[in-house]
């Protein structure tokens, strides 16, 4: 891993604290009860703080776990070197798009 | 010495779990969003999945999967403190407590949804 690539994930890593502790109460709040879709949609749809923080959630996931699985798929997998930066940036993109998606659909009324 | 010997460091396990925590986070994140996603074909198609999840088996690796995700926010909490900060006694003690509470994390979550 070069130095931007790691100032990234420990960048996304502090970023990503404060996001998943939150995500953590929301999950022990929203499972005490049993998930329903109405619950989760009540709360999410027309939000607007909850697009920002999710956006911001999705952003910083991409680029975190991209470079984490680049390193894994460079240094455990039998992958030519040259595959392995087209197949971590498509991972990451993948994420990002997902997550737009999912975003969306829980966010737009 | 053995070339393996250092594989039984408390702090080489360590890197291992929050390596391996890392990866099936995010070989789960895809399905994640994707369960999210339903609802973008309605609240009720979200919710037949939702019903789906009810099974014990489901639960049990939605508990696995809070465990992971909390030794991987801790663990990595713990790279940044040490990383970041004059910081460098105890390090097995901190890994093995980020370990520990990650545990009792996932028992929380599963005891809450009984």
């Amino acid at each position: 891993m070069n130095v931007r690539l790691y100032i990234w994930q420990r960048g996304t890593a502090l970023l990503l604290l404060p996001l998943l502790l939150l995500h953590l109460a929301v999950i022990f709040y929203a499972t005490r009860k049993g998930l329903s879709a109405a619950d989760i949609l009540a709360r999410t749809r027309g939000s607007v703080a909850w697009a920002l923080y999710y956006g911001v959630f999705v952003a910083a996931i991409s680029v975190h776990a991209s470079i984490g699985v680049r390193t894994i798929l460079a240094e455990w997998m039998p992958l030519p070197a040259r595959m392995v930066n087209p197949a971590a940036i498509l991972f990451g993109l993948l994420l990002a798009v997902l997550g737009i998606r999912a975003i969306a659909a829980v966010v737009l009324p | 010495m053995s070339l393996l010997a250092h594989r039984t460091s408390p702090l080489w396990i360590a890197a291992l779990i929050h390596r391996l925590s890392g990866l099936g986070l995010a070989i789960f994140l895809p399905f994640h969003f994707l369960a999210l996603g339903l609802a973008i074909s309605g609240e009720a198609r979200l919710e037949n999945f939702l019903r789906w999840t009810d099974q014990p088996l489901v639960k049990l690796s939605e508990t696995l999967l809070v465990g992971l995700l909390a030794v991987h926010m801790l663990g990595g909490l713990r790279l940044l403190m040490l990383e970041n900060f004059a910081w460098r006694g105890g390090q097995a003690w901190l890994a093995l407590s980020a370990i520990a509470a990650a545990a009792v994390i996932a028992f929380l979550f599963l005891a809450s949804m009984f």
